[in-house]
């Protein structure tokens, strides 16, 4: 076996790093977690000169060692932690030679670490254009580490780079551990009761060790006598720190840079910030480009997910011939295969949005949009980072509360992740279609407006209100003792780089499909079983009906076996909870049936239009949703003789489906990402909990007979 | 000397636009370790670059960054106004 080196890729934020990432492994990445904004831990692979293989990984990007947000843990406990799995055998460590000061920081408090280090000065280019002039020699030296200056997007040095990680890095000997501290044999004796390499470690557990796991319970005891026996206060320590370390870097810095006027470049960036955060064109442009997104979401994604949709029919229609009848075969061409297309049908939709998201941030203008929306999004308990998740959240729910760990706020972190999926998702698209079909006729208003489309713009409006709704309520309910603050970082602005958003889009996808897709499938199963069988008496005599019936032609034939799989759903289990939930949904207006489409869509609710075909006799998912309709429209109560899908029932189901929380993968992520089960319930019950009582109030308010045109 | 220090300083929040100061302190610690890190610190120069809607978020240029914060965040920063 060969040998293998571990090596994490550290530095602040907006220093090129997922540049240098990709240069380095190109596509031999893999993706551990589900994507945010760049904030997931991505794996990749290189070979050494010598044929060692070494396994690189991407951490987020951080200023210091003193965690702050969700993300800034993780580096933390990467170094920090002796157990870590991640735990590196060399920190390739990457600052923007432009903006030395800040970024060597973090890089000093490595030092003390006292662990192995090259570090790579990115966007050397930049920095000569500029009239930056870096004395490499001189930096080594007083650093104590190896240099190699590099421009990762235009591939400038990286050879010299991996020549570089082939000699190894170097445990520098300078210190930049603040040295006006009394209590230095304290802390000897508490790294030695600790168990960890130096001094600095031993700080950094009392910093931040306990509140991030990253200490053991039983040091709790020692932790706790330092900071009696030196009244130790975290916070003016972590201060005062940083600021001896900035002095000392300064020194170094001075002797071995010439920084030069930057202000030509700063008059350019100026005048794109006068406009693209200007008070009133700044929105106007913000709008303009969310508005391009949907269009491209909804025109351009159409035709790869029809492609997609068709690809399945074909493919269930080949294997129901291929295979044998029985269980089998309808296992797999009404259970796993409906399931997967269910699932491939949201890739189109989610690479398009992931690429917009990519440029937007790669270009930097994200963090204006956090710059000009924080002021709206605070009055509701969310901050300027939350426009992401949200705007994501049309997309996807899963990926969109991924993308809320670079909120350091908490508060405004949970109440994002609580409302995010009020938005409406790509996945209740299909369900707003059919429904808006049968209560909106297809007709042009003031020229070009589609009163169709006008209706599902509206549910789209109606989502965001509703999360903007339950985010103000949260404010008032969640209590928080910290002080909440805003701070962002606006990076200068670049071309986007397309490779690197290209990659960005090739994991994001990776990730929803094995990450969502193993949830949807195995729900699809368990699903289809209940959809499948039925209890033993009802669902005999179905069977028993259909093999007496003897079919004159093959139409009958064809006829005959779409009743019998109508007639069998209605007796299978799925059937059973339709119809012992009635009582409960009848107030809303829905009639047993729409009970099982209910059932069957709570872990996911495009399958919400599968079930109702089904019940409705057709052929399942690619069918017409004319014929769908018509035959939806023909539906009548046995007993009153209403029809099923008035106006005031289908209004009521959109209303449902806007609110409801009808999504296991959803519940799963939130659960993960707020670790804490009461609030995945708070979110289950609260959304499930409006989508009853609205519903409830629309169907008995409107007076039956309502029409809208 | 001390006596002045009120008059003298001022909180950043009260700068306009393209107002230049030196940072004096930061009077919140945990704000501050957040501010130092992104190099927001005692004895720089800083500029007010822009600002959103009612003068809050502000973007100020400090260390060759641009920090956009809260007038909240800025009033917890005292700097010392210097003319243009």
């Amino acid at each position: 076996m060969s040998r293998k080196i571990h090596i994490a890729l550290i530095g602040n934020p907006n220093t090129g790093k997922s540049t240098l990432f990709n240069a380095l492994t190109g596509l031999k990445q893999k993706v551990g977690n589900f994507p945010g904004v760049t904030i997931e831990k991505s794996t990749g692979f290189f070979a050494l000169e010598d044929g060692t293989m070494a396994e690189l990984t991407d951490l987020p990007g951080s200023y210091s060692l003193f965690p702050k947000s969700l993300d800034e843990t993780i580096p933390f406990k990467v170094l920090i932690d002796p157990a870590h799995p991640q735990r590196p055998d060399l920190v390739l460590f990457i600052a923007d030679a432009s903006n030395l000061k800040r970024n060597l920081v973090l890089l000093s408090q490595l030092i003390d670490l006292k662990i192995p280090i090259i570090l790579a000065l990115n966007m050397i280019d930049q920095a000569k254009a500029k009239g930056v002039q870096i004395d490499i020699a001189c930096m080594e030296e007083k650093l104590g580490l190896p240099i190699v200056p590099i421009s990762a997007r235009k591939n400038i040095g990286i050879d010299k780079l991996l020549h570089q990680i082939s000699l190894g890095g170097k445990i520098s000997t300078q210190s930049f551990t603040f040295d006006g501290q009394t209590e230095i044999e304290d802390l000897a004796v508490l790294q030695n009761s600790l168990g960890v390499s130096t001094k600095y470690n031993a700080l950094l557990h009392l910093h931040h060790g306990f509140t991030n796991k990253v200490t053991k319970p039983d040091h709790k005891a020692a932790l706790d006598k330092f900071r009696s026996n030196n009244l130790f206060d975290s916070g003016t320590r972590q201060r005062d720190d940083l600021l001896n370390r900035y002095k000392l870097i300064s020194a170094i810095l001075s002797g071995c840079i010439k920084e030069a006027d930057t202000s030509a470049f700063k008059r350019r960036q100026e005048k794109i910030d006068a406009i693209l955060t200007h008070k009133f064109w700044g929105y106007i442009i913000f709008f303009a480009v969310l508005f391009l997104i949907f269009q491209s979401l909804f025109s351009l994604a159409d035709y790869p997910m029809k492609a997609i949709i068709a690809c399945f029919n074909w493919l269930s229609e080949r294997l129901e011939q291929a295979i044998p009848g029985g269980a089998l075969n309808d296992l797999v061409s009404n259970g796993i295969l409906p399931g997967l297309s269910g699932i491939l049908v949201f890739i189109p939709q989610i690479a398009f949005l992931s690429m917009f998201i990519a440029i937007m941030e790669d270009t930097g203008y994200l963090a204006r949009v956090a710059f000009i929306m924080d002021r709206t999004m605070r009055r509701f308990g969310l901050n300027g980072k939350s426009v992401v998740p949200l705007i994501s959240g049309t997309a996807c729910a899963v990926p969109a509360i991924m993308a809320t760990r670079n909120i350091e706020n908490k508060k405004s972190r949970l109440i994002t992740i609580l409302v995010t999926p009020l938005m409406s998702c790509s996945a209740r698209l299909p369900v707003y279609i059919l429904l808006v079909g049968l209560a909106v006729p297809s007709k042009t208003v003031l020229g070009i407006l589609n009163l169709q489309g006008l209706a599902l713009m509206g549910l789209y409006v109606l989502g965001f209100l509703a999360a903007i709704a339950a985010a103000t309520v949260f404010k008032l309910i969640i209590k928080s003792k910290i002080k909440q603050y805003f701070i962002l970082e606006l990076p200068v602005y670049r071309l986007p780089n397309l490779n690197t958003v290209g990659i960005t889009v090739v994991n994001k996808v990776k990730a929803f499909l094995f990450q969502a897709g193993k949830i949807i499938v195995a729900i699809s199963i368990i699903l289809w079983f209940l959809a499948s069988y039925g209890p033993p008496g009802a669902f005999k005599k179905v069977e028993d009906k259909y093999a007496a019936m003897k079919p004159e032609n093959e139409a009958q034939k064809h006829a005959f076996a779409l009743q019998e799989k109508t007639d069998k759903l209605q007796n299978s289990f799925a059937g059973d909870l339709g119809k012992a939930i009635e009582p409960i949904i009848r107030p809303l207006g829905y009639d047993w049936k729409i009970g099982i489409a209910l059932i069957t869509s709570f872990a996911a609710r495009e399958v919400f239009v599968g079930t109702i075909s089904t019940l409705y006799g057709l052929e399942g998912e690619g069918s017409d949703f004319n014929q769908l309709r018509a035959n939806m429209m023909k539906s009548r109560d046995p007993v009153t003789h209403q029809k099923t899908y008035s106006f005031a029932t289908i209004f009521s189901l959109l209303i449902f489906y806007a609110f409801a929380m009808q999504c296991m993968s959803t519940l799963a992520v939130t659960y993960k990402e707020t670790g804490s089960l009461k609030w995945t319930l708070v979110q289950l019950f609260y959304m499930t909990g409006a989508a009853y009582i609205f519903s409830l109030l629309i169907y008995q308010l409107l007076p039956a007979g309502t029409h809208l045109f | 000397m001390v006596l002045n220090n009120d008059e003298e300083f001022i909180t950043l929040d009260k700068l306009k636009s393209g107002g230049r100061a030196v940072i004096v302190e930061i009077l919140d610690t945990n704000i501050s370790i957040k501010l130092i890190e992104m190099g927001c610190l005692p004895g720089e120069k800083v500029l007010v670059r822009m600002t959103a809607i009612h003068k809050d978020p502000i973007a100020i240029e400090v260390s060759g960054n641009l920090i956009a914060l809260r007038r909240s965040e800025a009033r917890s920063i005292r700097v010392k106004q210097i003319e243009n």
